[in-house]
C-alpha cells in the first residue's frame, strides 16, 4: 500500500488526491471497473442483465442472514460480505437448476427468485424498525474502501482475469449454441455455472461500494455501449473495458467535487457513453 | 405387427470389418413427455444416412441426443476400423442459430474460439487466419471471414457453420437441415463436398432433410422418423415405397420419385 500511495503522490499531485481514502478509492476503481467491463460483455451476449440485477437484490437477503447469524453467534464475528456471498452463490445455482427444469421462461423464474429474496431480506431487516442502518448498501460508498478490502479485490481481480483467459472461448461457443458447443466437446453446463457463480462473487464483493440499486447498470452499460460500435470480439472487449475505466475514474473525481454518490456518478457517465456510441452507430450505420 | 411393411433389419447390422456407429434403444423424455423411444440405428462409416419425417417428429431431438446435449436412455457406441470402441468426434450444423443480430462476433471469432484456447478477446494465434480461410474455402465462403455473424444471410451462415463442422474432420457429421437456405449452386457444391468427404475420410453422415428429391439422389440409407420412433429404415428405394412414408408425404411425391429413379437407372445404363 505504501508503494501505491507514493506512486499516486508522484503521478497525481493534486489536492484532492492527497487523502488516503481517495487513493484507496482510486485503486478500487482501477480494479473493479475493468472486471465489470470484461464480465459485462458476456452478460450482454447472454441477455443476463436481469439476472445480474436480481443478484444485486438478493444481496439484501444475504445481509439480513448475516445479521441474524451475527446476533446468534456474536463470537464468530461473521461479516455480512461472507453471508452475502454464500447466499448469492446459492440463489444463482437455484435459478440455474430451476431454469433447466424448463417449466417457465427464464425471465419469470429470475423475477420470482429476485422478488422473493428482496422481500425476505426486507422482512428480516425491518423487524425492529432498524432498516436505516443498512440503507447504505442501497447506494454504496466507494470512499469507504479499506486496504483489507483492496487486498481481497486484488485477489479477485487476478482470479477473474485468469479465468477469463482460460474459459472465454468455450463460454462464447456455449452461449451461441449449446449443441454446437457440445459437438466440440465443451461441457456446456459446467461453464454456464462457472460463469454465473463468478458473476455472483463479483457482484457481492463490489456491492458495498457500488450499491444495490445500480450495480447491474455498471455491469451492463459499458458492454452495451461497446456493442454499439464493436465489429468483433476484440473491439467489443477493448471498448467495454475502456469505457468502464474512464467512467470509473472520471466518476470518482466528479463525485468528490460534487459531493455525490460515487457509484451513481459512474453509472451516469457510462450512460453518457451509451448515448454517444448509439449516436455513432446511427451515423455510421 | 404394427407396420407390416417395415421389416428391414438393414439398419441394425454392422459388418464386423467396418467402423460403425451404433445407436441402441434410444429414448428421450422432455418435461415428462416421451419424444423418442426404441430408436435403433446403425451407421457405417462412409454412409450418408438421411433422416426424414414430418415436422415435430423428433428429428432434431434425435441429433441432440446423439450429441449428448439432452439426456436420453439407451447407448451410443462407436466402433472404429480396428474394432476398438471410442468416443466419436462430432461435427454439427444446427437447424437454426438463435443469433442476436447485433452480436459483435465475427466469423473469424467463431472459428478462432472453436479452434484454440487463446482467448480471442486478447489475441489470435498467428496462423489462424490462414486456417480459417482454408476451412471456409471448402464451402466457398472465404469472403465472409471478417463479417459479423449477425449480418450474414441465412445461406451464408449455413456455409460458415458447415465449414466449421468439417474442421477437424469428425467421425460423425450431424447435419440438421443444413442446406435449407442455400442456393442451387451452393447446393451442388454442398453435396459434392459431402460426397468427397465421405470417400476421402470415411466419415459417417446423418442428414436431416425435408428435400426428398435430394435425399433420394444422394443418401444411401434413409430413416423415417414418425410416431416417436424410427418407423422405417433402409435404402431410399425401400423407404420411399413404404406405405407409411407414402401416407405421410403423399402419393404424388412417391410417384414422382419412382419416375426419377427410373430415369436415373436409365441414365446410368446409357453411360
Ligand atoms: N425443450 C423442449 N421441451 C419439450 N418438448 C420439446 C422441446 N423441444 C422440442 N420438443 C418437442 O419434441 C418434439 C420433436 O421436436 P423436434 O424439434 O425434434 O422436431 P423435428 O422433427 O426436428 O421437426 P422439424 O421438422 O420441424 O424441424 C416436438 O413435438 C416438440 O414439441
Ligand atoms: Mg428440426
Amino acid at each position: 500500500m505504501h508503494f501505491w500511495y507514493s506512486l499516486v503522490d508522484l503521478l497525481l499531485p493534486f489536492d484532492w488526491m492527497q487523502y488516503g481514502f481517495m487513493k484507496n478509492a482510486l485503486l478500487g476503481v482501477l480494479l473493479v471497473t475493468p472486471i465489470f467491463g470484461l464480465l459485462g460483455t458476456m452478460i450482454v451476449n447472454n441477455k443476463m442483465a436481469f439476472f445480474s440485477d436480481s443478484l444485486g437484490h438478493s444481496a439484501l437477503t444475504g445481509i439480513a442472514i448475516g445479521v441474524i447469524l451475527g446476533n446468534a453467534f456474536p463470537l464468530l464475528n461473521i461479516k455480512p460480505i461472507w453471508s452475502m456471498m454464500v447466499f448469492s452463490v446459492l440463489i444463482t445455482i437455484a435459478i440455474l437448476v430451476v431454469k433447466e427444469a424448463n417449466t417457465a421462461s427464464t425471465d419469470t423464474i429470475i423475477g420470482v427468485f429476485s422478488s422473493s429474496a428482496v422481500a425476505l431480506g426486507l422482512v428480516i431487516l425491518t423487524r425492529n424498525g432498524g432498516f436505516n442502518k443498512y440503507s447504505g448498501y442501497l447506494i454504496g460508498d466507494f470512499l469507504s474502501i479499506s486496504p483489507a478490502d483492496l487486498l481481497l479485490l486484488g485477489i479477485v481481480f487476478v482470479l477473474v482475469i485468469l479465468l477469463w483467459v482460460l474459459i472465454f472461448n468455450k463460454l462464447l461457443l456455449a452461449s451461441m449454441n449449446p449443441s454446437l458447443a457440445r459437438s466440440r466437446g465443451i461441457k456446456v453446463k459446467q461453464y454456464e455455472y462457472l460463469f454465473a457463480v463468478m458473476m455472483a462473487v463479483i457482484v457481492t464483493i463490489s456491492i458495498q461500494w457500488v450499491g444495490i440499486l445500480i450495480i447491474s447498470s455498471l455491469l451492463v452499460i459499458p458492454a452495451a455501449s461497446s456493442r454499439n460500435i464493436a465489429k468483433n470480439m476484440r473491439q467489443y472487449h477493448i471498448y467495454s473495458v475502456l469505457i468502464a475505466l474512464v467512467s470509473g475514474l472520471s466518476g470518482l473525481i466528479l463525485s468528490y467535487f460534487w459531493g455525490t454518490a460515487t457509484g451513481a456518478t459512474i453509472v451516469l457517465i457510462t450512460s453518457g457513453f451509451f448515448a454517444l456510441t448509439f449516436g455513432l452507430k446511427l451515423r455510421l450505420g | 405387427m404394427k407396420h407390416p411393411i417395415c421389416v428391414n433389419s438393414d439398419c441394425k447390422i454392422c459388418e464386423s470389418s467396418l467402423c460403425c456407429t451404433k445407436i441402441n434403444n434410444f429414448g428421450v423424455k422432455r418435461s415428462g413427455i416421451e419424444i423418442l423411444k426404441n430408436v435403433n440405428l446403425h451407421i457405417h462409416c462412409g454412409d450418408l444416412t438421411a433422416v426424414i419425417g414430418p415436422n415435430g417428429a423428433g428429428k432434431s431431438t434425435l441429433l441432440k441426443a446423439i450429441l449428448g446435449e439432452i439426456s436420453h436412455t439407451g447407448e451410443l457406441q462407436f466402433l472404429d476400423a480396428n474394432n476398438g470402441t471410442t468416443k466419436p468426434s462430432m461435427g454439427y450444423v444446427p437447424q437454426k442459430l438463435d443469433l442476436d443480430s447485433t452480436s459483435p462476433t465475427s466469423v473469424l471469432d467463431l472459428f478462432a474460439a472453436a479452434y484454440t484456447n487463446l482467448p480471442i478477446w486478447f489475441t489470435y494465434p498467428k496462423k489462424i487466419r490462414e486456417r480459417v480461410r482454408e476451412s471456409l474455402a471448402l464451402t466457398h465462403g472465404e469472403h465472409l471471414i471478417n463479417k459479423r455473424l449477425g449480418e450474414l444471410s441465412g445461406g451464408e451462415l449455413q456455409r460458415v457453420l458447415l465449414a466449421l463442422a468439417l474442421d477437424p474432420v469428425p467421425h460423425l457429421l450431424l447435419l440438421d437441415e443444413p442446406v435449407s437456405g442455400i442456393d442451387q449452386k451452393g447446393l451442388e457444391l454442398f453435396y459434392q463436398t459431402v460426397s468427397t468427404l465421405r470417400k476421402n475420410y470415411d466419415l459417417s453422415i446423418i442428414l436431416v432433410s425435408h428435400d426428398l428429391n435430394l435425399v433420394a439422389e444422394y443418401a444411401n440409407r434413409v430413416a423415417f422418423v414418425n410416431n416417436r420412433t424410427i418407423e422405417c429404415c433402409g435404402t431410399p428405394q425401400e423407404v420411399f415405397t413404404n406405405e407409411k412414408v407414402i401416407q405421410t408425404f403423399g402419393l404424388d411425391w412417391s410417384n414422382r420419385f419412382q419416375r426419377v429413379e427410373k430415369d436415373r437407372v436409365a441414365n446410368a445404363l446409357l453411360v
